[in-house]
């Protein structure tokens, strides 16, 4: 039967726990299934694909191969795109890489101040810092303030390079090696490596302070 | 477009806060929202110069007010309503009402892996050389259009020095509109901290920014 025509519309339906939002997005998921335009299996995957698959243990390995391999390292800086191709690592938002290098005289931050562009094939999705206004405002006019906000204190005479990814060229930063490490695996060393040692927000962990990132 | 997307240099948004051990989603809506916008990417009916178009198309105070994932979806929205694939009545009532129109293509689980790893490269063989080399002093041109470009505002009419010649790559003021890809050379500018932000920045900053050739002009 039909809903009764003096139905309460201020009465809770049926799906009252859910936000105006989740409401929206399962509407258009069932409207984009219904009319054929989507398969709800490839959803999953997708999902699936950035949850457990791709993550800043990408692109940890690719810093720890040119902390490690001089000839990697110089592949790197001069093709980050084949460079890193070459560990597997390729695709969606990683199409055009660039690899900035710290030094002992330079910091580099990547920050994207237009929306929200981020090398996924390395570093997986990007977190919620990082697509804020708080973030994309602040890093390009004031890195420094911007690296005090995750504890981080450069010396004064450190140059730094910001880096806003306007075009679709996604930057990977590869951190300094920390003191301590000599001989180290290729695996050891990059268990050192943080995802924000990568975007710059962050220096890699010294030696005893092993990074607990997902994949 | 001078929209709340533009946002490199503005104030007032506080300190960055970073969660540790943040996962990559924070609630079921945001995985669905997040692979239906990528799946429908994927059916080939606009470009991703087009969903940037669609997201900073938002009223900017929605803009500033609406989670990632919302402004995600809420482009996706629009981009379907734009090109009669889902309407409004239909994402109310949660029903398709309307036959379907022909999208390029559907993706399947079994090529979800292959399509991210294929992704989309935007570069394109040279139609014209290169107007700038390395080393060159240029000038981002003043311009403030109404569709998409990606000149952030703080670089306009600032003096900066070619570092880096990336190729051609599809030009988005163009592709977003539909009005093709026009592809141009694209360059890595360094702009000096102070040009951009004056007396009282850290002399030491260096801002590096992407800029298409038709936002440059010779110093």
């Amino acid at each position: 039967m039909a809903r009764d025509h003096d139905h309460d519309h201020d009465h809770p339906h049926d799906h009252s726990e859910l936000s105006e939002t989740e409401v929206r997005v399962r509407a258009l998921e069932t409207v984009l299934t219904e009319k054929g335009y989507i398969d709800p299996a490839a959803l999953d995957e997708l999902i699936e694909t950035y949850e457990t698959r791709v993550g800043p243990k990408n692109g940890a390995r690719v810093v720890a191969r040119a902390w490690s391999d001089p000839a990697f390292r110089t592949w790197l800086l001069e093709d980050a795109t084949a460079a890193i191709r070459s560990l597997g690592y390729i695709g969606r938002q990683g199409e055009h890489m660039v690899a900035v290098e710290n030094t002992a005289t330079t910091h580099n931050l990547v920050v994207c101040t237009l929306c929200s562009c981020y090398p996924w094939p390395v570093l997986g999705l990007p977190p919620v810092w990082y697509k804020s206004p708080a973030y994309r405002s602040k890093a390009v006019r004031d890195p420094r303030g911007t690296l005090a906000d995750f504890g981080v204190a450069l010396p004064e005479e450190t140059e730094i390079r910001v880096w806003d990814s306007t075009a679709e060229v996604r930057y990977l930063v590869v951190p300094m090696r920390p003191a301590g490490t000599e001989g180290w695996s290729e695996e050891a060393l990059a268990g050192l490596v943080s995802r924000d040692s990568m975007i710059g927000t962050g220096l890699a962990l010294a030696p005893g302070r092993t990074g607990e990132m997902k994949p | 477009m001078n929209g709340a997307q533009d946002l490199g240099g503005m104030m007032g948004f506080g300190p960055v806060q970073p969660e540790p051990h943040e996962p990559p989603f924070h609630a079921e809506w945001e995985r669905r929202a997040f692979a239906i916008t990528l799946a429908m990417g994927a059916a080939g009916s606009w470009s991703l110069d087009a969903s940037r178009f669609a997201r900073e198309s938002l009223p900017p105070a929605r803009y500033l007010t609406s989670s990632y994932y919302q402004i995600w979806l809420a482009g996706l929205e629009r981009l379907l309503e734009e090109r009669g694939l889902v309407g409004a009545d239909e994402i109310a009532t949660g029903h398709a009402l309307t036959p379907p129109k022909p999208v390029r293509r559907v993706l399947k689980a079994a090529d979800v892996a292959a399509t991210l790893g294929r992704g989309g490269p935007v570069d394109r063989p040279p139609t014209a050389p290169a107007r700038f080399a390395v080393g060159d002093a240029v000038l981002a041109r003043n311009m403030h259009p109404e569709g998409h470009t990606r000149l952030p505002r703080y670089v306009r009419g600032r003096a900066g020095v070619v570092e880096a010649i990336h190729g051609c790559h599809v030009f988005p003021d163009s592709n977003a509109a539909g009005r093709g890809e026009q592809p141009s050379w694209l360059y890595g500018i360094a702009f000096r901290g102070r040009e951009l932000w004056g007396e009282g920045t850290d002399p030491r900053l260096v801002v590096r920014v992407d800029l298409w050739e038709p936002y440059l002009e010779g110093a």
